[in-house]
């Protein structure tokens, strides 16, 4: 992430505690990712223990501690999703990208995820791919799907 | 604010209006049992292990006494078939994890817990707090904290901080009901600043 | 934009923006829903607005794009008024034979609803089974709102309630109207809204605060996302209202972090109420002023809890707090805090405007008004739905829903999720209402109903809402954590057909103390859809566990023989 960037958000928040999460969710959002480096410069200037820091990072599942790959694919497992099939589904996304949720492969091309319920229970099971939503989706189209996101 | 008069197991008793019904009992010589209270940290309500019965205006509720504020004429019972109850379960999902810690041990004996009644997941650590609420409130040094969330709550020890501040400190150790907090430092030291141990033995 | 320092101004605002229309010129919206979107209605939106554009100035038509109209299955939705007509289905290469038949006052046949027995065509919205079942006074004005612009929702008579409130009525008559409506929370609990707001108005304290619950991290529940994203501004106004009764000049809104869009149309509203003098410093020149933040869940379901909710907006980990001391009195930072749900804030407008007599006409003895349900499961049409209160399920699951898809008989319906509860098809009659439900062990909590059929392993809907919750706690007080965990091992060890002698009174001893002891209404609640489950299909437990353990003693027997 360039610094700069990271810097004007930092300053935009510095000395205010209560602003933890907005700091954290910014940069999650840019980078990605939370480098452990960043998390000290962000409690040094919030003014909280990195510990604290830490805590919060850890307990939101938005925020990550590792680098990401390039496509983010998150197989929503809503209990409508599970009613209608969303295990075989993410069994496929699985088998196809050889990573289990919480993973990254080693080529950096996927990270893989489940998630609860989108709000979008009618046209489940679903996977998203960076952002974008692919409905209705069968074990069998996964290949054709993922096929598009290198 | 001003004393009040309740009643806990059948005995009235005098308590100061800003107590704790814990605070209360403990002052009258009643004893309930904690896991996560300590005298010098603000109470944490996490264990559960303090519920008491309590019955005010004739309705009757199951609250934690290391909160729960005292008031006039409250009545509460701090035995009883469902208190037991909720205290043993406890107990048995505690176990689960330090079948071996003598605090539990002991409590399990006198609310009839069966250690093995529950699938085991030896963590050792029961999340009680108390290495990292000391840390904090009293030490001041967040050098230990909980990290993650629901199950797979733990606690960790920062290594950045840890290097600096444990060394001198280690109080919280004498703290942890089942040695895990001593357990998870060693395993920092042995992540952060390994060899200092033997480095500062030799120098001795 | 120019700000209103009165209500004739609001008045005179809303007189213009009327007369610049013509009620008889056709306008077409295009749902942009959650479900809506992820059928990729924004490709048809922009051939919509692609073919108006070359059509030019005197198109002779608008677009519009709404949020959810409420029939996701069938998305992307597009409706067209001021007739009403529905289309469904709708693919970008629909779009020009519906402009040139809109232009000709025609319908496009092949894309309006067909009964799917019978071939019955239905043409106008109030005709459609999905929506002609429905009271949708909440929910309804999402076809005619473009959410990005507060002059749709001023349009339709927006604000005037709060003109009213403010100019016309004390707080204290604000708050017995309310009060009178006898509105109840529509986030879990039904707790009457009424008395929490006279609550946190009573409690000692200068500063007070109100929040929208815009958390809807329930599986299942998407029908708060649907309408705050499609009417921002009516709730909006509900919490400006309720901030005006209870005496408040702060408010929060928390919402999930992951709705760009629902984001993105909170902060227009914002920006433009405050613009028109509607939020802000003196509103409408009234003298009162009301400031509103926006703080978000960054993915845990604890944190929409309401003690945790306000942990978080503080800026602490989100760990619910004992209520010994109810939130309404001690709050954020300790202050006098009332927290309602997207829905019973969105009901208050109409509640002031319309009165508490005719609220109280709708719905049942216990509880008033429509309600919003999420229809999701294993139903035909799954969609966002709205109802008189008392409606039975079976008009919901069957009349509006279509019934259970490939020919299969329903098994049970659930109701709120991983803290809600299970009840046999048999009981499908059943009103919808806040005590009837609880009292059969499915409160309405939020309001997502799911339907299940009867292939569906009732052992594993316990399991899969006991594994989500393990996951999405906070993890700090023993029974939750632990009687959780335990209880799912024990449903798990079941379901791969391991189960053991003694598994059901390990989990009516779990369940017993996890739904007694825990700290908060997570804890607690957590409990329920197994105690629904082991009351209404214990049969379908003990077999299951009969089963494993036969299996076992066979295999013991086997490996002894060899």
């Amino acid at each position: 992430m360039d610094s700069a960037n990271l810097d004007q958000i930092i300053e935009q928040h510095r000395g205010k505690p209560g602003d933890l999460i907005h700091v954290l969710m910014e940069v999650q959002h840019q980078n990605h990712w939370l480098p452990r480096d960043v998390l000290h410069q962000i409690a040094e200037a919030l003014n909280i223990p990195f510990s604290r820091v830490l805590r919060i990072a850890t307990l939101y599942k938005t925020f990550s501690l590792t680098p990401k790959g390039r496509n983010e694919v998150h197989v929503c497992t809503g209990i409508s999703c599970h009613l209608r099939g969303a295990n075989k589904l993410l069994d496929a996304v699985e088998r196809a990208t050889g990573i289990k949720p919480g993973e990254t492969d080693a080529g950096w091309r996927f990270t893989l995820d489940t998630g609860s319920c989108l709000g979008s229970c009618s046209i489940g099971p679903e996977i998203i791919v960076n952002g974008t939503h692919h409905a209705r989706m069968t074990p069998a189209k996964v290949e054709d799907v993922l096929k598009e996101y290198q | 604010m001003s004393d009040v008069v309740m009643q806990i197991d059948g005995k009235e008793v005098k308590a100061g209006g800003d107590m704790t019904v814990l605070q209360a009992a403990r002052a009258a010589g009643i004893h309930i049992p904690t896991l996560c209270h300590h005298d010098k940290l603000e109470p944490f309500g996490a264990c559960r292990m303090c519920m008491v019965e309590v019955e005010t205006r004739g309705r009757m509720s199951y609250v934690v006494s290391c909160l729960y504020p005292v008031a006039k004429d409250l009545v509460v019972r701090t035995r009883s078939e469902r208190v037991d109850k909720i205290r043993r379960v406890i107990l048995e999902e505690l176990l689960a994890h330090a079948p071996n810690s003598p605090e539990l041990v002991e409590l399990a004996r006198e609310y009839r817990a069966d250690r093995d009644r529950f699938d085991k997941d030896p963590s050792f650590c029961i999340l009680c707090g108390l290495c990292v609420r000391y840390c904090a409130e009293v030490k001041q040094k967040n050098a230990v904290d909980f990290i993650e969330r629901g199950a797979l709550r733990e606690i960790s020890f920062i290594p950045e901080i840890a290097k600096k501040e444990c060394w001198e400190c280690q109080e919280c150790f004498a703290l942890c009901p089942t040695s895990y907090a001593q357990a998870a430092y060693f395993l920092t030291e042995a992540l952060a600043f390994p060899g200092r141990r033997k480095a500062s033995a030799q120098s001795a | 934009m120019t700000r209103l320092n009165s209500a004739a101004e609001l008045e005179q605002l809303r007189a213009g923006i009327l007369s610049s229309r013509d009620p008889a010129k056709p306008c077409i919206a295009v749902c942009a829903g959650a479900a809506c979107h992820g059928l990729d209605s924004v490709r048809v939106a922009q051939a919509f607005q692609a073919e108006v554009a070359k059509l030019g100035p005197g198109a002779g038509l608008e677009v519009r794009v709404t949020g959810c109209h409420g029939y996701c299955e069938k998305g992307p939705n597009v409706v067209v008024d001021p007739e009403g007509i529905c289309y469904f289905e709708v693919k970008p290469e629909d779009v020009p034979e519906i402009i040139a038949c809109t232009l000709k006052k025609e319908v496009v046949e092949r894309l309006v609803y067909a009964h799917p027995d019978t071939g019955e065509r239905a043409v106008h919205i109030g005709e459609v089974p999905f929506y002609k079942h429905q009271m949708r006074l909440l929910i309804g004005d999402n076809t005619r709102i473009d959410p990005m612009r507060i002059d749709d929702y001023l349009a339709l008579g927006g604000y005037g309630a709060l003109a009213k409130a403010l100019f016309q009525m004390t707080p204290g008559q604000v708050l017995d109207e309310v009060k009178k409506a006898n509105l109840r929370g529509r986030g879990g609990g039904g707790f009457p809204a009424g008395l929490k707001w006279e609550t946190a108005k009573n409690a000692p304290g200068k500063d007070k605060y109100v929040i929208v619950n815009a958390h809807e991290g329930e599986p299942g529940a998407f029908m708060d996302r649907a309408l705050f994203t499609g009417n921002p501004h009516k709730v909006l106004e509900g919490l400006i209202i309720g901030a005006y009764a209870i005496g408040s000049h702060r408010g929060f809104i928390y919402t999930r972090h992951d709705s760009p869009q629902l984001i993105c149309h909170i902060e227009q509203a914002l920006a433009q109420a405050e613009e028109y003098g509607l939020l802000g410093e003196n509103i409408l020149g009234s003298g009162f002023d009301f400031r509103v933040e926006v703080h978000y869940d960054v993915g845990i379901f604890v944190s929409g809890e309401s003690s945790a909710l306000m942990r978080s907006i503080e800026g602490n980990p989100p760990e619910p707090r004992p209520k010994y001391i109810r939130t309404s009195v001690a709050g954020i930072w300790d202050r006098p805090s009332n927290l309602n749900n997207v829905e019973t804030w969105a009901n208050v407008p109409q509640i002031i405007s319309r009165g508490a007599d005719w609220y109280r006409g709708i719905g049942t003895e216990g509880s008033k008004g429509t309600k919003l349900v999420s229809l999701s499961g294993n139903v035909v049409n799954s969609g966002v739905v709205e109802v008189p209160m008392g409606t039975p399920l079976r008009t919901i699951v069957y009349d509006i829903g279509g019934g259970i898809p490939g020919g299969k008989a329903a098994k049970a319906v659930h109701f709120g999720g991983p803290m809600g509860g299970s009840i046999p098809a048999n009981l499908i009659d059943a009103p919808l209402d806040f005590d009837e439900l609880a009292k059969l062990g499915a409160p309405i909590g939020a309001g997502g109903l799911l339907v299940m059929d009867e292939d569906t392993d009732m052992v594993d809907v316990a399991r899969y809402f006991l594994e989500f919750l393990t996951n999405e706690s906070c993890g700090k007080c023993v029974p939750c954590r632990e009687g959780m965990r335990q209880t799912l091992k024990v449903l798990t060890n079941i379901t791969k057909g391991k189960g053991r002698e003694g598994d059901i009174a390990r989990l009516e001893d779990l369940n017993d103390v996890t739904g007694a002891a825990c700290l908060c209404a997570l804890g607690r609640t957590a409990s329920d859809p197994l105690k629904s489950m082991l009351r209404y299909f214990k049969v379908e437990y003990e077999t299951q566990i009969a089963r494993g353990s036969e299996g076992r003693s066979g295999n013991a027997a086997g490996s002894a023989a060899t």
